[in-house]
């Protein structure tokens, strides 16, 4: 029950992300997260967003190099120590992970949604008693 | 007073030096055919054999040797003695993956360092002097090969190699180097770091022997006025022995070729055709004297105008001008042969596409070599460590293949630069 993530390659010029965001704009796609992992030259853009297939078809048709991806989203408490109390869980369960990220909620209560990406299956989140979300329940409308 | 290494020889009268030529094409032409294979083949294709080889006027007759022969005949296929007479090898960029291995044999690295002996005193150095020698020592020949040639003279040589900067000026200042042997960038470098360090009055340098790259007479007015030396120039490749096939005198205006061991002529680089002497074309070279690795016409590729003009110093060896270009797509970067096609190579063999552009500049009289490479669907990844990971495997392997770091740039595919649809794969930037 993972989420669909698209990541774009992004070269280090000006224009490159607003250029990104107008063609995801235009094709009608919300979007959800954003988060960027840089070098001076490049970067590389994660995105979630509504449509995740559309988005993938729209990037490429534009000559994009970008890939979709499944990583884990876990609901957080909205309170002091809500993020410390789930990466402790995850610590001590020892699963390892490359990157994460804060993204907005979308179920009206107090809750963050962090997204994760690792190696392991989302249901060993799941197992150790986190809140783990599926697509629908942070806006994704595709299936 | 113009000083001579083998006056007899430099200044000998030009009948006397075509005859010698004549004697030694005929009997080189006799040890390649013996010796060489390779070349004999070639020979018998072009329906040549040692008969028809009578004079120095015969050497047309000779097929060719290009680099690519060279690549051809890895490792070994033109040496011309068993390796046990070689004593040592130099080795130079071939075109792609592999490497051009010269052999040399003892009596080959005598007359390469007697070569370099009269280049040096035509610049009026002696055993007085202190040579500081800041060129690549190892496969390189620019090292080995100016050490040598300073240490037949009786120089007393400070075999620095290049790079360390500190340490150059450390030695130059401390044992009061007189003689400075390096690529002219590297020597525009290292006046700059005299000035900067405020230096000037504990340098006693008086002469410098440039060459291994391009270089301009503003560039040489520049080094000769901020180093307050006399800068010579100096012409070879590895193919042929290293730096010594040519160099210059007091005059300063055209490099003599060393004519007892090479012989030089032009040609057209599109038909191949014989130029006479004052046209421009590429110059090609005939090893007359060497052993180890006895190159006949082969094409160095560096476009240029030979001279036979009376020179004031007294030698009567033909001139060549400082090479105006190349007859293939050959970039000298750092003083370092780099084909295009290696850069390709490591590509495609890294899973990259040949689509790339190089791009060289000269930032602070340094070479910069940077590559973009597009970025494609299977290199890509949402980790950027696995990028980077892949990124410096690739900049690692051009340093393998190339000898020189590169820098390596990810950029959005199909947007390298295309001029009718064929992108433009290099751009000089040096305003040398």
């Amino acid at each position: 029950m993972g989420v669909r993530q698209i990541s774009v390659f992004l070269e280090n010029k000006s224009g490159q992300l607003a250029h990104i965001c107008r063609i995801i704009a235009d094709a009608g796609i919300n979007m959800k997260a954003l988060n960027i992992a840089e070098t001076s030259d490049y970067g590389v853009v994660r995105l979630i967003t509504d449509k995740p297939d559309l988005t993938v078809r729209v990037l490429s048709d534009e000559g994009l190099v970008c890939r979709c991806t499944d990583v884990v989203a876990i609901s957080v408490p909205d309170v002091p120590g809500g993020l410390a109390d789930v990466l402790e869980l995850i610590a001590r369960k020892n699963i390892s992970i490359e990157y994460m990220y804060s993204m907005m909620g979308n179920d009206g209560k107090s809750h963050a949604v962090m997204v994760f990406q690792t190696e392991e299956p989302s249901e060993v989140f799941a197992k150790a008693g986190l809140d783990v979300l599926c697509g629908k329940d942070i806006g994704i409308s595709e299936a | 007073m113009e000083r001579y290494y083998s006056k007899e020889i430099e200044c000998a009268p030009r009948e006397q030096l075509r005859a010698m030529q004549s004697e030694r094409l005929v009997s080189q032409v006799r040890h390649v055919w013996d010796n060489v294979p390779y070349y004999r083949h070639k020979m018998e294709q072009a329906g040549v054999s040692p008969a028809d080889i009578r004079s120095i006027d015969d050497i047309t007759k000779l097929p060719f040797l290009k680099k690519d022969d060279l690549r051809d005949s890895y490792p070994d296929g033109l040496r011309g003695v068993p390796a046990k007479e070689c004593v040592r090898i130099h080795s130079t960029s071939g075109t792609t993956g592999k490497r051009v291995v010269a052999y040399y044999t003892k009596e080959d690295i005598d007359l390469w360092e007697t070569c370099v002996a009269r280049a040096l005193v035509a610049a009026d150095i002696s055993d007085e002097d202190v040579v500081q020698v800041c060129y690549g020592y190892g496969l390189f020949t620019g090292g080995l090969g100016l050490h040598g040639g300073a240490e037949k003279l009786g120089c007393m040589v400070l075999p620095m190699s290049s790079g360390s900067t500190d340490r150059q000026l450390q030695f130059m200042e401390d044992l009061k180097s007189t003689v400075l042997c390096c690529t002219p960038s590297y020597a525009a470098y290292l006046s700059e770091s005299i000035h900067e360090r405020v230096l000037s009055d504990r340098i006693h340098l008086r002469k410098g022997i440039f060459g291994a790259e391009a270089w301009s007479e503003d560039m040489r007015a520049s080094i000769e006025s901020s180093l307050g030396i006399k800068a010579h120039d100096i012409y070879g490749l590895t193919e042929l022995s290293g730096p010594g096939v040519a160099y210059e005198c007091s005059v300063q205006n055209g490099m003599h070729i060393n004519e007892d061991h090479f012989y030089a002529e032009v040609i057209d680089p599109d038909t191949g055709e014989s130029l006479p002497l004052g046209s421009k074309g590429e110059l090609v070279i005939t090893s007359l004297t060497k052993k180890g690795f006895p190159l006949l016409r082969y094409r160095t590729r560096d476009i240029c105008i030979l001279s036979a003009e009376k020179c004031a110093c007294g030698r009567t060896f033909v001139k060549m001008s400082r090479p105006m270009g190349r007859s293939d797509d050959m970039l000298i970067i750092k003083g370092v042969n780099v084909f295009p096609s290696q850069i390709e190579t490591v590509l495609i063999q890294q899973g990259y596409p040949a689509n790339y552009q190089i791009i060289v500049d000269r930032v602070n009289n340094s070479d910069t070599l940077d590559v973009l490479v597009e970025m494609t669907a299977e290199n890509f990844s949402d980790s950027l460590s696995k990028i980077t990971a892949k990124e410096k495997a690739l900049v690692a392997e051009l340093k393998a293949m190339l000898g020189i770091y590169a820098n390596v740039h990810l950029v959005t595919p199909k947007t390298i630069t295309r001029s009718e649809g064929k992108a433009v794969r290099v751009i000089d930037k040096r305003k040398i």
